[in-house]
């Protein structure tokens, strides 16, 4: 119960004003089509240099979970989701608001994504310090493969297909390894004076989630947004609650699928809808409805989407591994404040992990309360034309780059990488992989070579990386994964995956 | 197999390939030797993969992509040139405000669904990018001190 300790640390007026901007911003910029999670963290970064570790997290946190939440919005009155996590919602929710029941569809959503999200956060705030300490156990061959897991398990389940999944891992691991050795500091793969120094996460990340985005808006042209915002008519908001608890079959398979569906690495929010929404239409006596405005449906892929974003930084904050590309990008802004996640992140800096945890929960009923509010002014946001979408991004990619390092080398570097991801993405290659290839790269290296060093010295490289109940085990799910994977692949009965959703979402929109 | 011609899946993944051969290659053939230990595990990986991939695609057996059609490769081009101009020149050449304002009021002519010939339209657009402008000065100059290359103009 360590966590009660810092739960003051959230209501002070910086934080909690941090807090408020972060939520009501997310769920306008969730509302935005176009605008994914991921990305709009990955463009906050650069606004959390000034601040502290804690206050750039609460930031980044509250940013994270409501602009899942506020994909509900237009989703529901545009029909068009804000991000791949709400197609689900797309279904019944703006049927029942066709059907004039468009603010009793926005208030399930976000008391369902609230529900679901303090589930995801509870299980975050109980998971975490267990994991943590069972993770001290772990010396270099375990970080080494554990790093590697990371990068094969999103490689093998976020693509749709195997080979190229691992591929763009693999072209992380070698970005990673640009610039100088840590151990004999030689020069390596620098072809360029901009990556002298290495490449740098930061703009890195900004490049290869926001560029692709743009050039797809790009390639919309100049396209009219024709989608008619639906009116809102009030509706009791103790009515909603009530009957969210009414249909808690929906709601506990909804939060259950999302929190379970968010501790696996790789697999994330955009199928945690998806598939509590399938269960839900299956296990309901209802079944029939689902599709024609039924609030189950509404419910049960809210409350998936939330409750997926406390379970998939368990990860990041015990193993230092990112298991989303979102959670990457939030190591990212841990990194920045020299603050490294792992077994001693509890020990280390108790203050900034349980008060960026504790904001999370405050930020879920916050998300609740103000997300009715601000559906209306979301939804008008969300209609803002492509191309000004395109541009205002472009411009906060190119100034949030420069403005790590104060270096052209880091825009240069951030827009080769986006130009680049945007036609690997044509071919089916994905940006997850290779961010998490960037990123644990030098944890598998640096692990890596310092366990090279012990086996020499003791029992052989053999033994020390391919011996022993954890190396065992760990080895065991990197085959396991990506074995289930190309097994899918061969039966041709692939799973849901997130291009599936993306090309479910484009063809929705 | 996807609908798209076999060459561009062929172009493509022959891309990767050859990246993946070169880094092999400097893997294997730079020195200290040690430091590109790690290095060259990863490139091997990287190079079969690659090949096998290449491969497929020149088999015709790509399962997953859509790739690019010639339309949708009409209306990026503008908008990259544009972007890649302001990255790669006009942002430290002419000053990144400058640079930034006229790149957003091109992208936004560029893209903008409103018609072309009335006033009222180049109005909307001129406001919107000095909104544009004064938002990201406000942002990026006063909240975050960040001194960007002012050169010609600023």
């Amino acid at each position: 119960m360590e966590f009660l300790a810092y739960f003051g640390d959230v209501f002070t007026p910086i934080n909690f004003g941090l807090l408020l901007l972060g939520t009501i911003g997310g769920l306008i910029l969730g509302a935005t089509p176009g605008l994914s999670p991921t990305m709009a963290v990955a463009l906050l970064i650069p606004f959390t240099f000034k601040l502290e570790a804690a206050q750039g997290l609460i930031l980044l946190g509250a940013a994270y979970t409501s602009t899942v939440a506020g994909g509900a919005v237009s989703a529901i009155l545009l029909k068009i989701p804000g991000a791949p996590a709400n197609i689900a919602t797309t279904l019944d929710g703006h049927t029942m608001a066709q059907k004039g029941q468009g603010a009793r569809a926005l208030q399930l959503s976000f008391i369902a994504s609230a529900i679901g999200g303090v589930f995801g956060v509870l299980l975050l705030i109980f998971l975490t310090p267990m994991l943590a300490k069972w993770a001290l156990a772990f010396g270099p061959s375990h970080l080494f493969w554990l790093a590697i897991l990371g990068v094969t398990v999103i490689g093998s389940l976020d693509s749709s297909s195997v080979v190229k999944g691992l591929l763009a891992g693999c072209i992380g691991l070698w970005l990673a390894t640009i610039g100088f050795d840590d151990i004999m500091g030689a020069q390596r793969f620098i072809f360029h004076d901009s990556v002298a120094g290495g490449i740098n996460v930061i703009p890195a990340l900004i490049g290869l989630f926001a560029i692709p985005q743009v050039i797809s808006m790009f390639a919309k042209g100049r396209q009219r947004l024709d989608a008619e915002v639906l009116s809102v008519q009030k509706h009791p908001i103790g009515e909603a609650f009530r009957e969210v608890f009414r249909r808690s079959r929906a709601l506990t398979i909804g939060t259950l699928t999302g929190s379970i569906v968010g501790l696996i690495p790789g697999v994330g929010g955009q199928i945690a809808g998806l598939v509590a929404y399938d269960q839900s239409k299956k296990l309901s006596p209802e079944r029939d409805k689902f599709g024609t405005g039924h609030s189950e449906g509404v419910i049960a892929a809210e409350s998936a989407n939330n409750a997926m974003v406390g379970p998939s930084l368990v990860p990041l904050l015990t193993l230092s591994i990112p298991g989303s590309p979102t959670a990457a990008v939030l190591l990212g802004g841990l990194l920045i404040h020299g603050i490294f996640p792992g077994s001693d992140l509890f020990d280390n800096y108790p203050d900034v992990a349980w008060t960026f945890i504790n904001s999370m929960l405050i930020g879920q009923i916050m998300m609740c309360i103000f997300g009715l509010y601000v559906a209306g002014l979301a939804a008008k946001v969300a209609q803002v034309p492509n191309a000004v979408m395109a541009a205002v991004v472009l411009g906060l990619a190119v100034f949030g780059s420069y403005s790590v390092q104060n270096s052209m080398g880091d825009v240069y570097v951030m827009m080769s990488l986006g130009t680049a991801m945007y036609f690997l993405e044509r071919f089916g290659f994905s940006a997850a992989p290779l961010v998490l290839g960037l990123i644990l790269g030098p944890i598998a290296e640096a692990n890596f070579i310092q366990g090279s060093m012990i086996a020499n010295a003791t029992s052989g490289i053999g033994s020390y990386f391919f011996t022993g109940a954890l190396n065992l085990t760990l080895i065991g799910i990197v085959v396991a994964s990506v074995g289930y994977s190309i097994w899918m692949e061969l039966r041709n009965r692939r799973y849901t995956t997130k291009d599936d959703a993306v090309a479910k979402e484009e063809a929705l929109s | 197999m996807t609908d798209l011609p076999r060459s561009q899946h062929i172009i493509a993944s022959g891309l990767v390939a050859a990246v993946g051969i070169t880094v092999t290659y400097l893997s294997f053939t730079q020195e200290p030797a040690a430091a590109y230990l790690f290095p060259r595990i990863i490139s091997t990986v990287f190079v079969v993969l690659a090949l096998w991939t290449f491969g497929k695609a020149v088999m015709g057996r790509t399962k997953v992509g859509n790739g690019l059609t010639a339309h949708a490769m009409g209306r990026i081009l503008p908008g990259l040139a544009v972007a890649l101009i302001f990255v790669f020149w006009a942002a430290k050449a002419v000053g990144f405000y400058t640079a930034s304002t006229v790149t957003f009021f091109i992208l936004l002519s560029l893209y903008d669904p409103a018609p072309h010939t009335e006033i009222k339209t180049w109005i909307k657009r001129i406001l919107t990018t000095a909104g544009f402008l004064v938002v990201m000065y406000g942002l990026f100059a006063m909240l975050l001190n960040v001194f960007t290359p002012r050169e010609v103009f600023f």
